[in-house]
């Protein structure tokens, strides 16, 4: 078996000793299981993961440069395109850092909407990551569903900004637009029929057998592990650490709804696998309280140098129509100064490191990204297990190259 | 666990999941057959831009370049000219107008931000979608592209009203009355 590894150690050196009967492997980039473009080098002791070396950037895209060149209110679109699966959550982390430099004070009612959208898109990111999951292992059908119930979701979500995939909804200071009419009958029929579907999944993925046997007792890491290694979200609440931004460091009024933060004890991928499937009912038990809670009211700050105004308003009146002409041509300034916001995203914690030199610019916007955080974990949890599970742990950890790569 | 019990409690868990594949079998089917059935879209879907004119047939645009410059991927060029003839005669609405208004649809990241720039409404987010060309340089979209008298409308989507259910697009099928083959 060594012949293999000749033409490698050149390339990557990660053989330490190569003994005659280990043998390297590149699994990716194209392997479907790795959800995207991912390369990991595995070194085999015959069907045994002796060791694991992701090999990112493949999708490199130099986002965070590009965030430079860009007015504050135009890097809304960007972030957009890092987590892909989650890109109202994205939003609301850039537009939250930037409203923290600002001193920004958003209306309740663009609150409510912010976390009930946050909320629907977390189920969206969830059903992808069960769809995908199920397919890594083997469970065809589970995708199909799972989609379906995305797409209700996708169609609420291109209701309400026009974007199906890249929403771009919310903006620095509230929100692009108030709701559609019959918005909120609409997303109680979604969630109406929410409950059965996710009873059905649970019929279909975790009551079986199958399923347990294959994700149960492995890609273990310890709590102490996973701290040690930055995990966060799922990932981290599956190893029974109980750490919830929402909860522990409550943004956009999240302090003020009912929910559980699940927690489950096992380490395993079948411990993260049942975080997630209980998040989701989490997330339908918050979206039910916030349609409750919408009130009529405005949608965006009271601030007339950052905001963009209403339409009619610069329709008839002068200083809109001067504010409205130098906010979109000039943008706005932003005092001086550093933020990092981190927000609860479905893949863990989202956080957003912004740089402000006074100018309508950002000086510098740093993501932490939770997929690259919680892959850099992956060789822990991989170590010893075989490669067929491998897939599997991939699949738990719920990552997302764009936003690894950035 | 012996052989025995494993190989009963997969058949189980096989029979289980089954059960509900075979369950959804007779049950309505969520595809749209696309190039047959239109698909549907929401009102404030953001598609292919147009240039709106007003009921004269008068373009709204006044080249004030505000769209050019909230692009964030900088894909519309303007040049502006003056037009001192009479309403009747001329072109724009307005005494200036764009002479060239080009979108370049490879750069183009539908986001919205032009329409929301715009004072006079004259561009806003149309529902075309199928933009694909055998021709990069066929990305660039002119004014006759663009224009809302001369921008031809794919038959290929539906506007779904602003309060249906859902999942509509997908009862749409049924309405429509495509036969489909098991």
């Amino acid at each position: 078996m060594s012949v293999a590894t000749e033409n490698l150690t050149g390339q990557v050196d990660i053989l330490d000793q190569p003994l005659e009967s280990q043998m390297t492997i590149s699994m990716g980039p194209q392997h479907p299981s790795t959800h995207g473009v991912l390369r990991l080098e595995l070194v085999l002791d015959g069907e045994l993961v002796v060791k694991t070396v992701p090999d990112i950037g493949y999708l490199h895209t130099g986002m965070e440069k590009l965030f430079e060149y860009k007015k504050y209110q135009q890097g809304i679109v960007i972030t957009d395109r890092m987590d892909y699966l989650n890109p109202l959550g994205n939003n609301l982390a850039y537009v939250m850092a930037a409203e923290k430099l600002l001193q920004l004070e958003i209306p309740e009612r663009a609150q409510v909407i912010r976390v009930m959208m946050c909320e629907l898109q977390r189920i969206a990111s969830h059903m992808v990551w069960l769809g995908t999951h199920c397919l890594d292992i083997g469970a065809m059908s589970a995708f199909f569903y799972c989609f379906r119930q995305r797409e209700k979701i996708l169609n609420l979500i291109e209701a309400v900004s026009g974007g199906r995939l890249t929403p771009s909804y919310f903006r620095i200071g509230g929100l692009m637009m108030d709701l559609p009419a019959g918005f909120e009958r609409r997303v109680k029929q979604f969630l109406d029929d929410f409950p059965a579907a996710l009873e059905e999944l649970t019929t279909l993925v975790s009551d079986n057998t199958l399923w347990q046997s294959r994700t149960k007792g492995i890609g273990i890491i310890s709590p102490e592990d996973a701290i040690d290694w930055g995990l966060t979200g799922p990932c981290l609440r599956g190893s029974g650490i109980d750490l919830d931004l929402r909860r522990h460091n409550p943004y956009s009024g999240y302090e003020t709804y009912d929910f559980e933060v699940c927690v489950e004890l096992d380490c395993d991928v079948w411990a993260r696998f049942r975080v997630r499937m209980r998040e989701m009912f989490e997330s339908y038990k918050i979206i039910r309280q916030t349609v409750d809670r919408l009130k009529p009211g405005p949608t965006k700050a009271d601030a007339p140098k950052v905001v963009l105004p209403d339409r009619d308003d610069m329709r008839k009146h002068m200083d809109s129509l001067i504010h409205h002409f130098l906010i979109v041509a000039e943008g706005f300034n932003v005092p001086p100064g550093e933020v990092y916001h981190a927000i609860e995203a479905s893949k863990g914690e989202l956080g957003v490191y912004m740089k402000s030199n006074g100018g309508p610019k950002p000086e510098r916007v740093h993501f932490r990204g939770p997929s690259f955080v919680n892959l850099a974990a992956l060789p822990v949890m991989a170590e010893g297990e075989m490669v067929a599970d491998v897939v599997a742990i991939i699949g738990s950890l719920d990552i997302v190259l764009g936003e690894i790569d950035r | 666990m012996s052989i025995i019990s494993d190989v009963i409690n997969s058949t189980k868990a096989v029979i289980k999941g089954m059960k509900i594949t075979i369950s959804k079998m007779p049950q309505k089917k969520w595809t749209v057959q696309y190039p047959d059935v239109p698909v549907t879209v929401q009102p404030r879907y953001r598609g292919q831009h147009l240039l709106h004119v007003d009921e004269n047939g008068k373009e709204k645009c006044v080249a004030c370049y505000l769209c050019a410059a909230a692009c964030p991927s900088e894909c519309i060029y303007i040049e502006a000219t003056d037009d001192a003839r009479p309403y009747e005669e001329r072109v724009g609405r307005d005494e200036r107008y764009a002479k060239v208004y080009n979108i370049d649809y490879g750069r183009c990241i539908f986001c919205g931000f032009c329409v929301e720039a715009c004072p006079k409404d004259a561009i806003t987010h149309g529902y075309n979608f199928e933009l694909s060309v055998y021709n990069r340089a066929d990305l660039l979209k002119t004014k006759d592209d663009l224009l809302i008298t001369k921008q031809k409308q794919s038959k290929n989507y539906r506007v779904a009203l602003s309060d249906e259910d859902v999942d509509s697009e997908y009862k749409e099928v049924d309405k429509v009355g495509i036969k489909f083959r098991l």
